[in-house]
């Protein structure tokens, strides 16, 4: 079978790799809906029953509370802000991706539990309201104190590893959604030809010899 | 369940396979296709990449993007169900050594994730005492399997390109993809630090597979690791054991887990007996001839547990080898980023999912302090992100300056943040090294006398440590990364000291286990002869990594497919003979 027939045997023809996954799911849904969500379409063939179930049962728990999620949506468009390339963390539904993820790895719940009231705590203490309450220009003067490593104070240290830890889930839950793949400019999973480095690459890094 | 029954199958089949990986599913392949009649027993589900595959999935279609569970231990959307651990089916280890087994309990087992690397061991991987005098020689030379290395890339097919090494044998390949951006980096710090590295050698129909109208040509979505939908790479499931079943002579049962090798009194197998996992009964199924290709070490198991009277040390084990000279391949990992790539340009560079380039071990090593060697992976790119991405950036954007030039404080928040990720897409790679370890005694598996699995079938247990030899080695190949990545004008990651022995994993966690049924002339010292067949039982036979004597640095699956495939062309000839 050449490389044509064999696409044509999957379904995918010269049809993108959406187009596909969009053969895939039940009808009646549109994939442009929610490919931003965290629960994505609910394929389960290859599945195991069991994964099936576990999943099932971990997006039925509930973990954060309102309040909890608020701040969580906060900090998480600070973050990763609205620019003129692509929406925010929340726009993402990033958050929904945090409230999901440290269910199915909980050694991330109380560092984020904790952390969150740390915050809060800190932000009553210096503004006498938590963190979602307090004003911008506070949430961002707050933050400025944990967000970089390396010239934290000392007593800010148990806040910089709780927003490292942000950060980096707030990252992950963004840049792998559609919105965050796109604005990323990865081009990939789609079937093609693959033919070596382009060449104005190449020239642009001088490798033209090697390849 | 209410009660348990035992159920005998009444056709007696020509040969019970157990297992359908590499091993299990290159013999199924070749006996159904001569017309005898094969029972496969898989202990896992039935499994075919065209339908079960998640290939071409995006990180949003998994709700955990992508990361790794303890049913998926390479990622959520991996070929392999399984792992390190298996819920109800424990194994342990003694004396505080450390063993990490991989399963993957499925059609095709294990063969539906890896990396395709697809490599021939060479004539001094097979005959390699001479260097010096620490391993033990197989009893058949390169020469002898030779030739049925040059079947298997017919039939299964392998990109590479004939170098003309001296113990890297050249295979009949199909063109190799040309190197990913990051990989030309790597192929150039690579030949200012010596060390050859050459186009890699992967199971992936990089062209369309002549006179073969099942499998297509591979797209290149560089997924091999989710088994792949159209065929275009090595999987046991969809090129060997799917096809034996279209010939109407292989039966598989799945979720059929085999508890023992049966045998008469005379010690000639007669079947197996296997508990179904669909109905909890206990089953019979006879044959004229087993084969096990469960893998080295549940192979190794099946015999161990297989006691009678005319066997009382396990079946195929008067010598005591069965679970001895366990051997791993040794494995570190290191890797870095590259500056210059910062803010590169876009586009699809996914390839295919084994490696574009790699590292054969051409070196002397009479002067190092370890015996033998290692190969090097490499791999970086443009690749699809998944769960993980992104993270660690405040150890990373505060090291080079910004776009205008100045340093910024690492970590932060906000715009500025958001552009660092886009700035670092891309610009990161690996190596991962991979080496020969000393085939010993005394790293060995064997039963567990307290334990049992949730079937009631005794477990193993491992006694298994790394010498001085695989340490200095894994020392070796830190150096090297870090002279490459010196040549690269790459940042490397932190590099691992001494306290971890450089980096070096714990032995299992490369899945290159072998060696724990081994061949040999001398029935004292062996538990099979040199065509597999178990010196104590004619009509018996392993052909999964079991029969190794000594694994080279190269990756076990080729081997094992052309040692399968030489044993059940062997079974064939002998029966024409009536010999069994």
């Amino acid at each position: 079978m050449n490389r044509r027939e064999s696409l044509k045997a999957i379904g995918l023809g010269t049809l993108s790799a959406t187009a596909f996954l969009e053969s895939c799911k039940p009808k009646g849904e549109k994939l442009a809906e929610d490919t931003n969500t965290q629960n994505g379409p609910d394929d389960e063939a290859g599945r195991l029953p069991t994964e099936v179930a576990r999943d099932k049962k971990l997006k039925e728990e509930k973990f954060f509370n309102p309040h909890e999620m608020a701040t969580i949506t906060v900090l998480g468009d600070i973050i990763i802000p609205k620019d003129a390339r692509s929406g925010s963390a929340s726009d993402a539904k990033v958050p929904e991706f945090i409230e999901f993820i440290v269910k199915d790895m909980p050694e991330h719940k109380t560092p984020m539990r904790g952390g969150l009231r740390w915050l809060d705590v800190q932000c009553l203490n210096r503004y006498g309201k938590s963190f979602v309450d307090v004003s911008s220009a506070q949430q961002i003067e707050m933050v400025t104190e944990i967000a970089y490593p390396a010239k934290a104070k000392p007593e800010m240290q148990q806040g910089v590893a709780f927003f490292n830890l942000m950060r980096n889930l707030t990252a992950t839950g963004f840049f792998t959604t559609k919105m965050g793949i796109e604005d990323l400019g990865y081009v990939g999973n789609s079937p093609n030809q693959w033919k070596g480095v382009p060449i104005e690459v190449l020239k642009q890094y001088g490798m033209e010899d090697m390849a | 369940m209410d009660d348990i029954q035992l159920k005998k199958s009444a056709t007696p089949y020509d040969a019970i396979i157990v297992g359908s990986g590499a091993g299990g599913g290159m013999a199924g392949y070749v006996l159904a296709h001569a017309g005898l009649k094969v029972l496969m027993l898989e202990a896992g589900p039935f499994f075919d990449p065209k339908t079960d595959s998640m290939q071409l999935k995006w990180p949003y279609d998994s709700p955990r993007r992508g990361a790794s569970t303890n049913t998926r231990n390479f990622g959520d959307f991996d070929g392999a169900f399984g792992g390190w651990d298996l819920d109800g089916e424990p194994y342990t280890t003694k004396d505080k050594t450390e063993f990490y087994w991989f399963r993957s309990r499925m059609l095709g087992g294990r063969t539906n994730h890896w990396g395709r690397i697809s490599l021939r061991m060479g004539p001094d991987d097979f005959k390699g005492h001479h260097i010096d005098g620490l391993t033990d020689d197989w009893p058949i030379t390169y020469d002898e399997v030779k030739p049925f290395y040059d079947k298997v890339d017919r039939m299964i097919g392998v990109y590479g390109t004939v170098e003309n090494l001296p113990n890297e044998p050249d295979g009949i390949f199909l063109p190799p993809p040309k190197p990913r951006l990051n990989e030309l980096f790597i192929m150039k710090g690579a030949a200012k630090a010596g060390v050859k590295v050459i186009p890699g050698r992967g199971s992936v129909l990089t062209e369309a597979l002549p006179d073969n109208k099942d499998r297509g040509a591979c797209f290149f979505c560089g997924q091999c690791g989710r088994s792949c939908k159209v065929y275009g790479d090595f999987s046991s499931s969809s090129c060997l054991v799917i096809p034996a079943m279209k010939t109407g002579n292989l039966k598989v049962i799945s979720n059929a887990m085999v508890r023992e090798v049966l045998t008469d009194k005379n010690g000639l197998a007669t079947g197996v007996s296997y508990v179904s996992k669909d109905d909890m009964q206990e089953y019979q199924a006879s044959a004229k001839i087993v084969i096990l290709g469960a893998s080295a070490c549940e192979s190794a198991r099946l015999l161990l547990n297989s006691k009678s009277s005319a066997h009382p040390g396990g079946l195929a084990n008067s010598s005591g080898v069965v679970g001895k000279y366990l051997h791993d391949s040794t494995g570190a990992d290191a890797g870095g980023w590259l500056p210059v790539l910062q803010d590169r340009k876009r586009y699809n560079e996914d390839g295919t999912g084994s490696i574009h380039i790699y590292g054969p071990w051409v070196y002397d090593n009479k002067k190092l302090n370890f015996p033998r060697g290692y190969h090097i992976e490499f791999g970086g790119g443009l690749g699809m992100p998944g769960y993980g991405f992104g993270w660690g950036m405040e150890g990373l954007n505060g090291t080079v300056p910004g776009r205008d030039g100045k340093k910024k404080e690492a970590g932060g928040f906000g715009a500025s943040l958001k552009d660092d990720y886009r700035r670092f897409y891309g610009v990161d790679f690996g190596m991962a090294g991979r080496g020969t370890a000393i085939a010993r005694a005394d790293n060995y598996c064997e039963i567990d006398p307290n334990v049992v699995d949730k079937f009631g079938i005794p477990v193993l247990r491992f006694h298994y440590k790394w010498s001085d030899y695989e340490i200095n080695q894994a020392k070796h190949m830190q150096d090297t990364f870090q002279h490459i990545m010196h040549e690269m004008g790459a940042v490397a990651w932190p590099s691992p000291g001494a306290d971890t022995s450089y980096g070096l994993e714990a032995p299992g966690r490369i899945i290159h286990e072998v060696g724990t049924v081994r061949m040999g002339d001398d029935p004292k010292t062996s538990a099979l002869n040199k065509f597999c067949q178990a010196h104590d039982c004619k009509n018996l036979f392993v052909v999964d990594a079991g029969p190794f004597v000594q694994q080279g640095d190269k990756n076990a699956t080729w081997t094992i497919l052309a040692l399968s495939m030489r044993t059940a062309e062997y079974i064939l000839a002998q029966r024409n003979k009536l010999n069994v």
